[in-house]
């Protein structure tokens, strides 16, 4: 599971949506195994937009949970196109793409902040199904 | 239904289906239950009004426990075969991804095996199955890719959030028309101000299709799976029959026309010798080695999608027929 993904994973158990506790899940980076696939090319235009609609505090969160501290605690701004990117602001982009694109959770455990219900990573695939008493 | 009717009488797996069949059926009109006397006979009918009684309307649990039954526990059976089958991308549904802006982000709500998440490389897209044996051919495919394992009611997705979802051949498989309603209002409820979402559905208009579905049939329907088992293993000798050419490797080239018109009249031989019947005996047999799993469908007929979309609260932006499916195009309202 790509790092992005932890961006967009809520509890999926009902009663929690009354809750702001629900997202993002908390990860135990004890348990987190991550990987870096190197291959998946950098496309700045993409990330641009991509950027755009993360959610910056939840990304902090889990950055933290999986023990990276490298990202600044404001979202950065960045202009609407890549021509007016600055080779700083690329610089910043590149990371950013290695970190959430290029970046996976292999194995690892995330816990719904609310319920407490535990949600299983295996071989890189997340398991959101719910028990039946939770359905 | 006729030749159901005959399978009713000779074997008791049957009974069991029939009385799901009959149960779907009991939904419709009274001209239809005169359909299904005349079918079925007196006794057939009688056997399945003395079940109406329970069954007059489908608990949610009963539902869910008859989806697990004929779709969840059947797709895991069948998932590596299935996936062998599903390999090209629908064109209007390629066209649909490839219509999306740089950086979009979405979900596709049954991806199955994932033929659709590395159509457009722009978009970032999450996969999520009801079937962990799906999603592990979908990563076996590409593991790039973005999947979870996850129910179609209780998605883990973020509300109000992605631009897009797509949901192919997925949601006619839900039992209840309520329950239909409801997995597509939870898809919609995903997507951000504006958003869209691409579902199709199997159409009960068929038209040429070797199922024959077709207007005015029984729309609840068992759908067979004909899953290939392993081929019993051939002795050596029945290996060395096989063989259809001859090996030349050790004959001299000067003699190889000649040992070649004899291994010629040794096939021909042996075949007259009745190898045809031996070839019979084992089709029977692989065919015995077939198993036949069952899938649930609710057909869809022309403009039901586009109701239940609507139902959902959604508009219905546009819609069509592709290769025996339904397709609307939703938006939030």
């Amino acid at each position: 599971m790509k790092f992005l993904t932890t961006n967009f994973l809520k509890c999926p158990v009902k009663a929690c949506d009354t809750s702001n506790d629900n997202f993002p899940l908390q990860f135990d980076g004890g348990k987190c195994q991550l990987v870096q696939d190197e291959s998946i090319e950098f496309n700045p235009e993409f990330m641009l937009n991509i950027i755009d609609r993360v959610d910056w505090a939840a990304l902090l969160k889990v950055a933290g949970e999986l023990g990276s501290v490298t990202l600044p605690s404001k979202k950065p701004t960045f202009p609407c196109s890549v021509p007016e990117l600055t080779e700083v602001g690329m610089a910043v982009l590149n990371d950013l793409h290695v970190m959430l694109l290029q970046t996976s959770i292999t194995e690892g455990e995330m816990k719904c902040r609310n319920c407490g219900h535990i949600y299983y990573i295996k071989n890189g695939i997340p398991n959101l199904l719910l028990p039946p008493h939770l359905v | 239904m006729s030749h159901l009717s005959s399978y009713f009488t000779y074997t008791c797996m049957f009974l069991y289906f029939f009385s799901l069949f009959t149960f779907f059926s009991f939904k419709s009109s009274e001209k239809e239950e005169k359909k299904l006397d005349d079918d079925l006979g007196r006794d057939g009918l009688e056997r399945a009004k003395k079940r109406r009684h329970y069954e007059p309307i489908m608990e949610a649990n009963e539902a869910a426990s008859k989806e697990q039954e004929y779709v969840h526990n059947v797709y895991n059976e069948i998932a590596p075969h299935f996936s062998q089958t599903r390999y090209k991308p629908w064109p209007i549904v390629t066209q649909f991804l490839q219509t999306r802006a740089m950086g979009a982000i979405g979900i596709d709500v049954g991806c199955g095996n994932g033929k659709y998440l590395g159509v457009n490389p722009n978009v970032y897209m999450i996969g999520s199955d009801r079937s962990d044996g799906l999603i592990e051919c979908a990563r076996g495919i590409d593991p790039a890719y973005n999947l979870m394992v996850a129910d179609g009611l209780n998605l883990p997705h973020r509300d109000g959030t992605f631009d897009f979802a797509i949901s192919i051949a997925v949601v006619h498989h839900w039992s209840t028309r309520e329950r239909r309603v409801e997995v597509i209002r939870h898809i919609l409820s995903k997507l951000c101000r504006g958003g869209q979402a691409l579902i199709y559905c199997w159409a009960l208009e068929q038209g040429s299709s070797r199922r024959g579905y077709h207007e005015g049939m029984e729309q609840d329907v068992f759908v067979p799976w004909v899953l290939p088992k392993d081929k019993p293993k051939l002795t050596p000798a029945a290996k060395a029959k096989a063989k259809s050419k001859p090996d030349l490797a050790n004959i001299p080239p000067k003699e190889r026309a000649q040992y070649l018109q004899r291994w010629r009249e040794d096939q021909q031989h042996s075949k007259e010798l009745g190898d045809d019947g031996n070839d019979k005996l084992q089709q029977e047999q692989e065919q015995e080695q077939e198993e036949v799993k069952y899938r649930y469908y609710h057909l869809y007929r022309e403009g039901e999608l586009a109701e239940d979309c609507r139902q959902a609260g959604a508009t219905v932006q546009s819609e069509g027929y592709e290769r025996d499916n339904w397709w609307v195009v939703a938006q939030m309202r």
